[in-house]
């Protein structure tokens, strides 16, 4: 009996999520009495004996270079592989981008049930239950798992990171690889900006910005708070930002600490994408835009007046602390 | 050449979400049921698409659901699926759900199978990936492009921070999203059709859920909106800063 849990990784690179995961993983595991240890798949340059640092004992690698590209059906054997042999009856992804490709075949392998956009630790008094968020972060459900193996994909920013002491010990894990299946032929990585999906600060633009020349004043906020920036359906449907920035139910669901929103009006399916948003600030001139009910702080007045004052603000703030 | 495309029917988007019996049941009091708008905008269409290059090809719809179903499987129908297969049984675990689209599978022989990249009331994006894994295929999720070119498919998908161009050998499982199609219109002559086109109901193999849910929660209401003038916009940085510390 243990706690395995993935380390998600990219060009050798330990991605933020893994931390989150490794630190629920390993309460997880103290929960029920049991160790943590990690899988990490493919070639990586971190220290991967300083994952002890967030409470498992162990982590178990699979340097096979194939590994160092996502293809589900590889991952599946091996991870699947790696639960058999360390004996784990709990397995933890992040339900990112590879999670999403991933934990699920991974549960179907071992005919485990899973739990994926969890949320909170499970509850072990009675069985085991996993709460989730459903209907787009509109609501919980609380889910039990039957199994006797049980898969967690965790909602990427939703369980605080704690590293504390500890080196944990590497061990090289030998499974047989097969080949790919999947050829990659280009990876397209939005240079310079910040991953939307990793963000702790999200800058975003609706169609109140009324034209795509307009971007200017968001931009320089979002540079002034490392933001990464985000938008409408619309305003990614006319082509005023690419798609991959449109965020909300058909879009990209966000959860950073602070959601920024400029000339959006809070339609129901925007907010599906960007609720779980931990503090969340509207600056909108109509004072009975839909928003203003699921913000935290807003300003009603004209947002290219305002942004530019609050840019400044904020640059006069940080150079005072 | 056949695709199958999985077709989930869940609340409309604007639907008010409430819970009844104790909070352990969606209340679909007034709910307007549509097609899951990934698997309708995305996965359909784009089937569509491919069936209108090449005549040849035949696209499946399948749904695991009750008959309250197959209305949604209708309008998927009137679209432009050729054929329907509903699985008759209701649940809600992505196992049970998976293991009964690959039974069908399985005695298929898709080239493709379309899902959506989730589906917007559980929200598990978790059928993709079992169905693959119970049929052997390769998996490629969150796809925004998909191509084919005699037996090859070329896809992009999403990754952290960027997106990524994987060619791939039919069969494959793909799950998509955004930017793989754009939604159409049921028209007349769609719907006209649809009626007499074969709604084949099947009973479930015999498996095991592995999951259920036991309850339902809503979120906490938020506490207000603290409004600041916007001749005071300091206010709002102290505030952020001091108060929410979220810069
Ligand atoms: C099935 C379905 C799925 C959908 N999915 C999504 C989704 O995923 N994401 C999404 O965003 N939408 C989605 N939509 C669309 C959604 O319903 C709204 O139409 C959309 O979110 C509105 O975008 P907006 O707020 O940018 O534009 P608008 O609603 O036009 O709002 C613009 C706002 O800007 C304000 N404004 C204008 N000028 C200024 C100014 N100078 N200063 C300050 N404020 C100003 C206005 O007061 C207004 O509130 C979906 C719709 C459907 C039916
Ligand atoms: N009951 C179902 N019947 C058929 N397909 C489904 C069903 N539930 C989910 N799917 C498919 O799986 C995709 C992902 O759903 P999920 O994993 O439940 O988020 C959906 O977009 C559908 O294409």
């Amino acid at each position: 009996m243990s706690v395995l849990i993935f380390v998600d990784q990219t060009e050798g690179h330990i991605k933020k999520a893994s931390y989150e995961v490794l630190t629920y993983g390993a309460q997880v595991a103290k929960q029920m009495g049991t160790s943590a240890e990690a899988l990490v798949l493919g070639t990586v340059n971190d220290d991967l004996s300083a994952l002890g640092k967030y409470g498992v004992t162990k982590v178990h690698q699979v340097a096979n270079e194939t590994l160092n590209h996502v293809d589900a059906q590889l991952y599946a054997k091996v991870i699947a592989e790696a639960v058999t042999t360390s004996g784990a009856n709990v397995v933890v992804f992040s339900h990112n981008q590879t999670g999403k490709a991933v934990a699920a075949r991974v549960a179907a392998r071992l005919q485990a049930g899973i739990v994926s956009g969890a949320c909170a630790l499970p509850d072990t008094s009675n069985g085991f239950v996993v709460k989730k968020t459903v209907f787009s972060g509109k609501a919980f459900a609380n889910v039990s798992i039957s199994s006797p193996i049980k898969v967690i994909s965790l909602n990427p920013n939703s369980y605080q990171t704690v590293a504390g002491e500890g080196t944990a010990t590497v061990a090289p894990l030998t499974v047989a690889v097969d080949a790919s299946k999947i050829k990659i032929t280009a990876v397209n990585k939005v240079s310079g900006e910040v991953p939307l999906t990793e963000a702790d600060i999200v800058v975003s633009g609706g169609r109140g910005l009324k034209g795509p020349e307009n971007w200017g004043v968001l931009l320089d906020l979002a540079k002034e708070l490392h933001a990464a920036t985000a938008c409408s359906r619309p305003v990614g449907d006319a082509h005023w930002r690419p798609h991959h920035e449109h965020v909300g139910q058909t879009g990209v669901q966000v959860a950073p600490n602070l959601y920024i929103a400029l000339g959006i009006s809070g339609a129901i399916q925007h907010l599906a994408g960007v609720n779980r948003s931990k503090v969340i600030v509207v600056i909108n001139k109509d004072p009975e835009a839909p928003f203003f009910k699921a913000a935290d702080y807003g300003i009603v007045g004209d947002l290219f007046e305002v942004v530019p004052k609050l840019t400044e603000e904020i640059r006069k703030m940080k150079a005072s602390a | 050449m056949k695709i199958l495309v999985c077709i989930s029917k869940t609340p409309d988007t604007t639907s008010k979400i409430a819970f009844t019996n104790g909070n352990t049941k969606f209340d679909e009091a007034g709910v307007q049921w549509i097609i899951n708008p990934y698997d309708e905008w995305y996965s359909l269409v784009r089937a569509i698409e491919l069936k209108e290059k090449d005549a040849s090809v035949t696209i499946h719809l399948i749904t695991v659901g009750g008959a309250d179903c197959d209305p949604v499987i209708r309008k998927a129908l009137a679209l432009g699926g050729d054929e329907a297969i509903r699985v008759n049984a209701d649940s809600t675990d992505s196992y049970f759900i998976a293991a009964q689209i690959a039974e069908v599978a399985k005695k298929g022989n898709y080239a493709i199978i379309f899902t959506g990249k989730e589906a917007i009331d559980y929200n598990g994006s978790s059928i993709g990936g079992m169905v693959a894994e119970l049929v052997d295929a390769p998996y490629i999720s969150l796809a925004t492009l998909f191509e084919l070119n005699g037996s090859t498919a070329t896809i992009t998908r999403e990754i952290e921070g960027g997106e990524e161009v994987a060619e791939v050998g039919l069969p494959v499982v793909v799950s998509c999203q955004k930017g793989v199609a754009e939604q159409r219109i049921p028209n007349m002559r769609g719907i006209m059709a649809a009626r007499t086109k074969p709604l084949q109901v099947v009973e479930p193999a015999a498996i095991n859920a592995l999951t259920s849910v036991v309850s339902f929660e809503l979120p906490p209401a938020k506490a207000g909106v603290k409004l600041v003038s916007p001749d005071n916009v300091a206010e709002l940085v102290r505030l952020l800063h001091e108060e929410a510390k979220a810069i």
